[in-house]
């Protein structure tokens, strides 16, 4: 045992994994703690059916740290790129597809008007993106503070809009707040294209392109890199960052829940486990949600008032929905030419097709027709699936995780629903399927332990983002409560398999920050 | 009856002694405290105060905001809510709290019974029903205003042991300061707590609303010989100032309803120092009270003994450079200490030192306006306090 005290990390989800390498290869005596059998949380690859093995959540990297690959030494544990910069293709029912590379329209019926605005729009929103991913890295500024220094942090921040230059500073903070859906009708004509970039900027969010703030969430899932495949699914990078952090020396348990945390003087001084087993540390790192850390492992009672109603009334309501598929065949899609059944497959025909969708989630309703994110990983990364056959990988939208009647007696209803809708797209896909899973928010729940089903852990949105997130007072990873820190999606710089949460947060906790 | 909930349904309220309090009112001044309908003055100001300090004197109390707090969590739920250790209040007994937003401001100050196992009443100046429901999340509380469902009177000043008894509360003068005991009164229960806001001896009565009239009339009779009066709320004023008790929105800001961050004050800025336990491992407010008990706080109170017989009304305080370190929040000129009087809130660390200060009195005689600067002395505790206040058993005469 070091000097400093063991440090418990709850939870080995991504973000768990890389603050336990950080903080073991700190010299710390770093133990993680994971509920489940496997490592990874939402970041994992199952195995649907027997030879079948899919991205059971997350299923695309775009927003991986890369200096988390680089400082760790990933590659050397085994992580690698299936694919890297994957096309977006978005679905013409009609075949009439709208592919996508970069910045470049590659194909579709679209106008040279339109062309050449979305070559200027994905450029700009790729400057833009990047002042939220130079804040990827960073703590995120403290709102009030007593020390000049604690102002830096803000600072810096603002330097990095100023740096933008007056043009693209200038736009935005116009568009910044702006719903995504009025700046594609100032942008665009073309309905597929529109539908694209709608469907990017609220994927995984309880937001419709109409809502406020969505050009926002669609900056955010622009601040990484290209869309890439991880060789063997999320679940190996998940694997790769816990073979770093046991190489450093932290120790990772698996199959063990968290039920609470022990505390001690108003100190949290380790955790018991479901088991009964106590286990004690100086400090405790939860990766889980903050909702979860705050109101079920920690109990409300143990934080002053008004915290405890900020994380009360933090929104955290899934309704994203993941349908994984195992095809004993090559799915055809009608229109899309050899090689692209690979890329980035959308339904989402027009924005005015995704806010559709979304009209009923707001009363608690699941879309007539959803709006799908679809990969099909096993083109890239044969070994996914047996020779000559498929797992398709698709998050459906929306699927709220308060859906009214609840989702035991619906799940059946939605899935059918969804694969109706994929058949529209790809005529016999139905009867390729060898297995289907849909996973509603309320499995996410119960399976991944995620509040209300939230990948993000918290709703992403301007008044939850940065230093509001998870809640002031807990924005820079260490929370009101001593030897209590976080370091999952809950926490800048948000959901996404980005891992920057963990890093940064074992910054904080290396330099020995309190709230 | 209405939910708490629907007060504002009705604009105007009266108390269950109305129609007592309106026959008693013979200058028909009134104000509104929470709504409810209530006596400046019943007859004469300085008369109610006299039979305050002399004899005895009754005040409506109804308004007072009563929350009732019960369930399983009820007392770690206290815990978390005021700054001092609930678990000290034995049941029967009645303790003085504050309690704090998480920035250690003082949100109101009140008085917690302890009414039975799992059973409390609290009660403040202040509506506070949003914040109890804000600091219960997390907590298994039951959480109810009743201030509708309760009456209640003071009943303060040498004389009122003596008039308890001859209502025929037998064995009052036991009942020790901060503790209540259970009385029948017309087959109903009469609560009594030796408590008050006079730095007095004194009591308070609860009572149902349907028997508040008859509770007015029988200690009208009773305390006919005592020299009973009715008295408003200026009179009341008037002895706490001289007792050294603070009132919420007056000697200081309610946390909960400052715009500007330095407006509110800490416990340890009101010299409540005393009601702050840091033995308990976590309550709203420890976190950032800790904190100021490191670094310091930014203001202090002080109780001032003003030279001359001018009230301080209002006056910035000096140093002995000029230099402005505070202001008075509360003043008069006290007929029981024969001084000028003052609570005053000092600026730290510019007013730390006792002495030197002076207040900068503005006053006016049949409209023409002087000024003066009086020198100001610091005083510990309060300005009036006679032993009376703590004797067990109390002087019935």
């Amino acid at each position: 045992m070091t000097e400093a005290g063991r440090i418990v990390v709850v939870g080995a989800g991504h973000n768990g994994l890389a603050c336990a390498a950080y903080l073991a290869r700190a010299g710390r005596e770093v133990l993680v703690i994971e509920a489940s059998h496997q490592v990874g949380g939402m970041a994992v690859t199952r195995e649907l059916v027997r030879g079948f093995r899919v991205p059971a959540v997350a299923h695309l990297l775009h927003l991986l740290d890369p200096a988390l690959v680089g400082e760790l030494g990933l590659e050397g544990h085994g992580f690698a790129l299936a694919r890297r910069a994957l096309k977006t293709v978005a679905l013409d029912e009609g075949g009439q597809h709208l592919v996508l590379d970069g910045e470049r329209v590659e194909r579709g019926a679209v106008s040279e008007a339109d062309r050449s605005a979305y070559a200027a729009f994905a450029a700009r929103m790729r400057r833009l993106a990047g002042v939220l991913a130079r804040q990827h890295g960073r703590v995120p500024p403290r709102l009030a503070w007593s020390r000049w220094l604690d102002a830096l942090p803000a600072a810096q921040l603002a330097l990095d809009i100023r740096r933008l230059g007056r043009e693209d500073m200038r736009e935005f903070l116009r568009i910044v707040t702006m719903p995504i859906h009025d700046l594609l009708e100032e942008s665009f004509a073309a309905p597929l294209l529109k539908g694209a970039i709608a469907l990017d900027a609220v994927l995984g969010t309880r937001l419709g392109p109409r809502s406020g703030n969505t050009v926002l969430s669609y900056l955010h899932r622009l601040s990484g890199g290209p869309l890439s495949l991880a060789r063997g699914g999320p679940g190996a990078l998940s694997e790769a960052l816990a073979s770093a952090a046991r190489a450093a020396g932290a120790e990772i348990r698996l199959s063990a829940p968290v039920a609470s945390l022990l505390l001690k003087e108003g100190t949290v001084c380790g955790v018991r486990l479901e088991s009964g087993e106590e286990i004690a540390a100086v400090t405790v790192v939860s990766n889980a949600d903050p909702k979860t850390t705050f109101n079920r492992l920690l109990g409300a009672r143990h934080l002053e008032a008004e915290f405890a109603r900020r994380v009360h009334h933090l929104r955290a309501i899934g309704t994203a929905a993941k349908l994984n598929l195992a095809l004993n065949g090559t799915p055809e899609f009608r229109g899309l030419e050899t090689g692209e059944l690979g890329e980035r497959l959308l339904i989402a025909p027009d924005s005015h097709y995704v806010d559709d969708a979304f009209n009923g989630a707001k009363y608690r309703d699941c879309s007539r027709a959803p709006a799908v994110e679809i990969t099909v990983p096993s083109v890239a990364d044969p070994e996914l699936a047996p020779a000559g056959k498929h797992v398709l990988s698709a998050i459906v939208q929306y699927a709220p995780s308060d859906l009214a009647g609840g989702w035991d007696a619906r799940r059946d209803e939605f899935r059918d629903r969804v694969l109706e809708l994929l058949e529209l797209y790809a005529p016999g896909l139905r009867r390729q399927v060898v297995a289907a899973e849909l996973l509603t928010p309320l499995d996410l729940e119960r399976q991944f332990r995620a509040s209300g089903g939230h990948w993000h852990h918290a709703e992403l949105s301007l008044d939850q983002f940065m230093m509001l997130r998870p809640v002031p007072g807990a924005a820079q990873y260490a929370t009101p409560v001593a030897g209590l820190y976080l370091c999952g999606a809950g926490c800048h710089p948000g959901g996404g398999v980005i891992g920057a949460a963990g890093r940064n947060a074992a910054r904080v906790i290396l330099e020995g920050a309190p709230a | 009856m209405r939910a708490p909930r629907d007060h504002y349904l009705q604009v105007v309220h009266y108390t269950p002694f109305h129609s007592r309090t309106a026959a008693a009112n013979a200058l028909n001044l009134w104000h509104r405290w929470r709504d409810y309908t209530v006596a400046d003055a019943y007859f004469d100001v300085s008369l109610e105060y006299t039979a305050l300090r002399n004899a005895c004197a009754v005040f409506d109390l109804s308004p007072m905001t009563k929350h009732r707090i019960t369930g399983a969590d009820a007392l770690p739920f206290l815990n978390r809510l005021v700054t001092r250790d609930v678990g000290k209040i034995r049941a029967g007994r009645v303790g003085y709290c504050v309690w704090c937003d998480d920035r250690g401001q003082v949100i109101d100050d009140g008085t917690l019974f302890h009414l039975g196992e799992n059973d409390y009443r609290l009660c403040s100046q202040e509506r506070q029903l949003d914040w109890l429901m804000t600091s219960a999340l997390g907590f298994d509380v039951g959480i109810r205003e009743e201030t509708a469902e309760v009456a209640a009177l003071a009943l303060q000043g040498p004389t009122s042991c003596a008039v308890l008894r001859d209502l025929g509360l037998d064995g009052i003068a036991t009942l020790a300061p901060f503790a209540m005991r259970s009385h029948q009164f017309h087959g109903t229960e009469l609560v009594v707590s030796r408590t008050g806001f006079t730095g007095d001896l004194g009591y308070e009565l609860w009572v149902a609303p349907s028997h508040a009239e008859r509770l007015w009339d029988r200690l009208f009779e009773a305390g006919e010989v005592h020299g009973l009066k009715p008295m408003g709320t200026h009179a009341l004023e008037m002895s706490r100032i001289e007792a050294g008790y603070i009132q919420a929105g007056v000697d200081f800001l309610p946390a909960d309803r400052a715009i500007r961050t330095d407006r509110t004050r800490s416990p340890f800025e009101l010299d409540l120092a005393w009601l702050v336990d840091f033995g308990k491992p976590n309550f709203t407010g420890r976190r950032a009270l800790l904190e100021e008990q490191r670094r310091g706080s930014r203001y202090r109170l002080v109780r001032l003994d003003v030279e001359g017989n001018k009230p301080a009304r209002d006056a910035y305080i000096y140093d002995e450079k000029r230099n402005v370190v505070g202001t008075v929040t509360c003043s008069m000129w006290s007929p029981m200490a024969k001084r000028s009087i003052a609570l005053a809130s000092l600026a730290l660390p510019a007013g730390a030192r006792d002495e030197g200060l002076w207040a900068e009195i503005y006053y006016q005689k049949e409209l023409k306006w002087s000024r003066v600067n009086a020198r100001c002395r610091v005083v510990k505790g309060g300005f009036f306090d006679p032993s009376r206040r703590r004797q067990v058993p109390a002087p019935e005469r």
